[in-house]
């Protein structure tokens, strides 16, 4: 398959120079190369112009309120667990508004990837901080500067057991696709936060900030070991992209045992027989 | 014999009120009584005082009274909380030694609850004593008592049930040997009604029933008793229960299964259910069906956790932004709980749509003995599904503004859904022409062919000088309050939106006292008839103490308070 086989008919609605289209020239990449039916792929988003993504891929797709695309998400999968299910989200919304599912699915570890577009700003909203805003960083709404301290996802992720971090570039097309192919190829919550400069209304960290900083990570790194990705995942300076993290668990469908049901979305509702929970009453 | 007695027991959580109370049930139901029991207690685990009380009769019964012909308390507190609710002429159980009370007050039967436990293993057996003392005093076979405690512990095994049904006879023995032994002989009613069982039981059921396969919700009384009914039998229906980490994961999952190909629900009470609201509209937006059940308590905020209201009825008509079409049920019996939940699912997916079910604490938890419905009653219906062969977007138009879904991983055109507005394709659009569109599907074609199908009001004494009204778990009330008060009768909607105006209107024209019976401050139903009927209820019977309706509570209204017929 091409990239060109998940092209949509939508047209897009980003701004020249998006880091966005990075990360779909990526995704599509990554999904040409996975092969399956564009049916079996499911994208789920919520709000902001990362969530726009599922609408410019020709692939289901289920965008959602803002910062509920997870639990969407999840239980879109737990369903029907042949479905490949990809979220595209943002900081605000992954981080923000949907923070508490991001700490939850975390540890619920259905068998998701899910592709933070972190462009460290709210781009749809017109330039306010987002939960990782540099700090020091001024808005019309932060005029002294962002005070809060910024919210490190490959950290939360680690601590709370992802068995997949990693962390893309948007500049980086072609190592972005790999990740993301790597992530589906995860079985369990797979995390790839992506670097994405917002053109318009970040003006600190731009192309150029980025490029200056990120690197790759080296092939000595094992990806195995917690210790070594935490000390990756807590460098500052200098900005690691690659597989953070990647140690395969049990996911949510072994633990519940619901991978040994029928798959609810296929199972039949017609014919079904109360009478043994009915006997319980009587 | 008596043709009905009512039973108070009480005391502080943990004491085992419940499962005692719930045996007792049982042993009328096993012996063909008639049972109505409510749950009154507390937002805690331990301590407090709680009461269990059972109206045990020899003709159904839907109401709970408010005088107890018997109280048991098991400590000393619940002496002094419930002393009051004494019928005249009635025992009033306990252990005066261990309480520190007279034995000689008004009622008392003394009995050495305590003395009696220890001498079984412990003080936890002094409700199976109590149980047995009840038995002596209803004049019931105690092989009745000792089956039903067999079934509640046999699962802990055979020391423990042995060891209740030891404090169960030393009990009945005392009690059987005393004075007051068959002082409240039960006569029995004439058929049996086997299926003991509480709303919210019999909503999951209907839940299972309608194939449902995911449910998820976090949980919050009273609407917890449906998710745990749910898990109880998942595994053997194939049914995934995920605890949802708040309740706008729980609502926002459900839409998602359920845009996946599965009967999808969740449940909560008020204050969750606002957490839900969002999500509501969001099932609305993207047309995808989901079924909520909203079991409510006393507001605002926290309120009453574990009591009575129906202050919710405005909010579920309204809860969402956004103008779209629902459907909202009202059962009022645990058999409309069964049948709710059932049509609920297809109504959500023939319509695709929200379909809330309103419940509250008093019917969620009140057990009541019936005759189970036909399960094959309201047999599932999915509405439109794609087949292979379809070509049509997602959200393609359609006359009666249904489109048939389009599942992911399916053959034909992508899935689609968006919470934005949207063309035919699912995808975002700022075309003034496709949201008229999009909102005459989603609104005013769909409510058109929803209020085709409401359920009927029930109408009982049509044409009585005195009509009442009510939803939900005031059902029963009402039943009883017609049958004992002459020139009175009642209209019960199952139903509340949309609201079936005209059947509301030819049960009420003509009567000369319309009045609504509801269990809030404000008289909402009275609001909601006079705004869909044009037609002015004559007043209102508000409860709002947390505290569910009684027949005498409601009888005393119509015949001293100003509402008198």
């Amino acid at each position: 398959m091409e990239p060109k086989d998940f092209d949509s008919s939508d047209p897009v609605a980003w701004c020249p120079g998006c880091g966005n289209f990075g990360i779909q020239g990526a995704l599509k990449t990554a999904l040409a190369r996975l092969g399956r039916d564009p049916r079996d792929i499911l994208l789920v988003s919520g709000i902001g112009q990362a969530a726009k993504s599922p609408h410019y891929v020709k692939a289901g797709f289920f965008n959602g309120l803002h910062g509920r695309s997870l639990p969407a998400a999840a239980a879109a999968k737990m369903v029907n667990r042949d479905l490949t299910v990809i979220v595209t989200t943002g900081d605000g919304d992954c981080y923000g508004e949907g923070g508490n599912h991001f700490i939850h699915n975390l540890r619920r570890n259905v068998d998701i990837t899910v592709i933070v577009h972190d462009n460290q700003i709210y781009g749809l909203t017109k330039g306010q901080a987002s939960p990782t805003s540099q700090p020091g960083m001024k808005t019309r709404i932060q005029p002294a500067g962002v005070a809060a301290a910024p919210f490190p996802p490959l950290e939360t992720a680690l601590t709370l057991g992802c068995g997949f971090v990693a962390r893309g570039y948007s500049a980086e097309k072609d190592h972005l696709a790999e990740l993301i192919l790597a992530g589906i190829a995860h079985k369990g919550f797979s995390l790839i936060d992506v670097f994405q400069p917002c053109v318009s209304f970040n003006k600190l960290n731009t192309y150029d900030w980025f490029t200056k900083r990120v690197y790759k990570v080296g092939a000595d790194h094992d990806a195995a070991d917690r210790a070594a990705a935490t000390r990756l995942a807590e460098e500052r300076e200098r900005l690691p992209i690659g597989v953070i993290y990647s140690k395969e668990g049990p996911s949510y469908g072994e633990l519940s045992g619901t991978d040994a049901l029928e798959p609810p979305a296929r199972a039949s509702v017609e014919g079904i027989d109360i009478g043994p929970a009915l006997a319980d009453f009587r | 014999m008596k043709e009905e007695i009512n039973v108070r027991l009480t005391g502080e959580a943990g004491q085992g009120i419940v499962a005692a109370g719930t045996i007792f049930c049982r042993m009328c139901r096993d012996s063909g009584r008639h049972v109505f029991a409510i749950q009154d207690y507390m937002s805690r685990i331990r301590g407090g005082n709680n009461f269990f009380q059972v109206r045990a009769s020899s003709r159904p019964v839907y109401a709970p009274r408010e005088k107890a012909d018997i109280i048991i308390a098991l400590d000393k507190e619940a002496v002094e909380a419930n002393r009051g609710a004494l019928a005249p002429g009635g025992a009033l159980v306990l252990d005066a030694a261990v309480f520190g009370v007279d034995a000689g007050g008004e009622g008392v039967l003394d009995v050495p609850l305590y003395a009696i436990a220890r001498e079984c293993g412990g003080p936890i057996y002094a409700n199976a004593a109590a149980l047995g003392a009840l038995t002596a005093l209803v004049c019931a076979d105690f092989e009745d008592a000792a089956r039903a405690i067999n079934r509640e512990f046999g699962s802990k095994g055979g020391e423990v049930a042995a060891s209740n049904v030891k404090a169960a006879r030393k009990g009945f023995d005392f009690v059987s040997a005393g004075a007051r032994s068959c002082a409240f002989p039960l006569a029995s009613a004439p058929h049996r009604r086997d299926c003991l069982i509480a709303g919210n039981e019999a909503l999951a059921l209907g839940v299972i029933s309608a194939g449902c396969k995911f449910y998820s919700a976090y949980p919050m009384s009273p609407s917890t008793g449906i998710m745990n009914t749910v898990a109880d039998y998942a595994a053997r229906y194939g049914i995934i229960v995920e605890q949802a980490e708040d309740e706008i994961a729980a609502v926002n999952m459900a839409v998602g299964a359920s845009f996946a190909g599965a009967r999808a629900m969740t449940g909560s009470s008020g204050g969750g259910f606002a957490l839900m609201c969002e999500g509501v509209s969001l099932a609305a937006m993207t047309e995808t069906p989901v079924v909520i059940a909203v079991v409510m308590r006393p507001g605002p905020a926290t309120g009453f956790p574990t009591r009575t209201a129906q202050e919710d009825l405005e909010f579920v008509l309204h809860a969402g932004h956004g103008e779209f079409a629902r459907a909202v049920y009202a059962p009022g019996s645990p058999e409309e709980c069964f049948l709710a939940a059932k049509r609920a699912f297809n109504t959500a997916e023939r319509f695709q749509v929200p379909a809330l079910i309103l419940s509250d604490q008093h019917l969620a938890e009140s057990f009541v003995n019936i005759e189970f419905p036909d399960q094959k009653a309201e047999p599932p219906d999915r509405g439109r599904i794609a087949g292979p062969d379809h070509k049509e977007p997602r959200y393609a138009w359609s006359a009666d503004g249904v489109s048939p879904r389009i599942f992911p991983g399916r053959p034909g055109p992508p899935a689609a859904a968006d919470s934005d507005e949207h063309g035919p394709e699912g995808h975002i659009t700022e075309s003034a022409a496709d949201r008229m569109k999009m909102t005459r599907k989603r609104l005013h074609l769909k409510m058109a062919g929803l209020a085709k199908e409401v359920l009927e009001p029930v109408v009982v004494n049509p044409g009585s000088p005195v009509m009442l009204c009510g939803f939900g778990s005031t059902l029963g009330v009402l039943r009883e309050v017609c049958a004992a008060l002459p020139g009175t009768g009642f209209v019960h909607f199952p139903q509340v939106w949309p609201f079936p105006s005209e059947a509301a209107l030819a049960a009420l024209n003509g009567a000369k006292r319309v009045l609504t019976v509801e269990g809030n401050a404000t008289g909402q139903l009275a609001r909601l008839i006079r705004r869909e009927t044009g037609l002015e209820p004559d007043g209102s019977i508000l409860k709002y103490d947390g505290r569910p309706f009684t027949l005498d509570g409601v009888l005393a209204e119509l015949k001293g308070g100003g509402h008198g017929a």
